[in-house]
């Protein structure tokens, strides 16, 4: 039996906001698939809960009039592998997804519990960073919007704050029309593992020129992390094996990844220039045939 | 913390009362549903896995209460008296069974992905990333890989 002391179910986003209100202690449980893991390992900060996981308002995969592409937190990754609105507009995004965990896994695990449980390792954190995904979030006091970049604190830490349900991720149109992404997970096995690194690219070519770059990583710091200053100095550049050095090159200044039991910070920063120039050059390679 | 949920197990209604504490898979084996073992506890191995509405969970990262409305399956429903069902049979045939402790998890991982592959052509690589989710230290997966393989052949009922 689970250490739990005490137990709330919500139907909709303002009852999960009311019992969150009503007691501070509490964390919302989506999937389960993190909650209960840590309930196992008899974690005192999970023991009050207010249960989300039939909220079907948070279930919507949407794509707006303008564009935007609005994700529920509570989808789950089999269910972003399923929808049609990801893979037609932003597969990069499944690419991430179908590494999380096994199958069993993936079947519950939502994108929202991905993002707010904080984890410097979340499969989806980097092709939703290079897609620039804004983060929803509701509370007593109404909606807010926020980079997810900014959403981003610490290890283990988001920027959720006391009564907030974290109601949905945005992609705007100009994030991902006339670019391409790609995204590679590096981990010991292929199945049930933790990423050693996780690398997204996202590239917007324009006359064999870069107009757009993003690159994020997982686990490569305290936080997924974008790489802002070799970002900077890859637009405006040509295409070429000239590009992918520079890049690759200048990535480990934007990033801090440390000496784990999983692996060693030499051994990450060798896996991360490595991807950094596949992965882009991947993403590269869409964007020219899409053109 | 008693709630009332219902639904079925194996095509047969069930009206139980579960602690809101409870896993799916601590409450399955309280009412004799043993198949179903709780190997890690993290949802690393797969021994525990069950279908709910056709989907696979491992149920010890499922509470109990999740399951109210819901269609269960374990491996306790998939023969048919004596009779073994077509994954059941393949799993003998191919070796696939050592010390068992997987076997239920992984019977029910086959059995929904042969029910959702019938007819159609499936790698083998197919075949092991959706089984990725199941650990078994004995058998090494080759047989398991055959045994769906097996029961994916057109000639099969």
């Amino acid at each position: 039996m689970f250490d739990i002391s005490s137990y709330h179910k919500a139907y909709s986003v303002d009852e999960a906001i009311m019992l969150l209100s009503q007691n501070p202690d509490a964390i919302p449980i989506a999937g389960g698939t993190d909650v209960l893991v840590r309930l196992h390992g008899h974690n005192r900060n999970y023991r009050h809960l207010v249960d989300i996981h039939d909220v079907a308002e948070l279930k919507v995969v949407d794509l707006e009039r303008d564009g935007t592409i609005v994700i529920g937190s509570g989808v789950t990754f089999t269910e972003l592998g399923n929808n049609p609105i990801i893979s037609a507009h932003i597969p990069v995004l499944n690419e991430g997804g179908a590494s999380i965990g096994g199958p069993q896994v993936r079947n519950v695990a939502t994108v929202g519990g991905n993002i707010c449980n904080g984890a410097p390792s979340g499969d989806s954190a980097a092709p939703l960073l290079v897609l620039n995904a804004t983060v929803e979030l509701k509370g007593p006091d109404g909606f807010r919007r926020l980079p997810l970049y900014n959403f981003y604190q610490g290890p283990g830490q988001v920027d959720r704050k006391a009564g907030e349900i974290m109601t949905c991720l945005r992609i705007a149109p100009e994030d991902y029309q006339g670019w391409s992404a790609h995204y590679f997970k590096y981990a010991m096995r292929e199945a049930m593992d933790i990423a050693t690194i996780g690398c997204g690219a996202a590239c917007k070519i324009d006359g064999g020129h870069v107009a757009g770059l993003r690159l994020g990583f997982a686990v490569a710091g305290p936080t997924p992390l974008r790489c802002w200053r070799t970002e900077e100095k890859a637009v405006g550049r040509q295409v070429n094996d000239a590009l992918l050095d520079l890049v690759k090159n200048s990535v480990l200044g934007d990033l801090r990844p440390r000496d784990s039991w999983r692996a060693a910070k030499d051994f990450r920063e060798h896996i991360i220039k490595t991807l950094a120039e596949r992965v882009l050059r991947e993403a590269i390679r869409k964007n020219t045939e899409q053109e | 913390m008693i709630r009332t949920i219902t639904g079925t197990i194996n095509s047969k209604p069930i009206t139980w009362q579960v602690d809101v504490r409870m896993s799916l898979a601590d409450v399955l084996r309280a009412h004799g549903f043993t198949s179903v073992k709780e190997g890690c506890g993290v949802g690393e191995c797969g021994a525990c896995a069950v279908l709910i509405d056709d989907l696979v969970v491992d149920s010890c990262l499922y509470l109990a209460i999740w399951a109210d409305g819901r269609n269960i399956r374990t491996v306790e429903g998939e023969a048919e008296g004596d009779q073994l069902s077509a994954v059941q049979q393949a799993y003998l045939d191919t070796g696939s069974v050592q010390c068992g402790f997987c076997t239920p998890g992984l019977v029910m991982t086959s059995t929904r992905f042969v029910e959702e592959h019938k007819g159609k052509k499936v790698s083998r690589d197919q075949i092991r990333k959706e089984h990725g989710g199941h650990i078994c230290r004995c058998t090494g997966y080759e047989g398991i890989i055959r045994a769906v393989e097996q029961c994916l052949k057109p000639d099969q009922k």
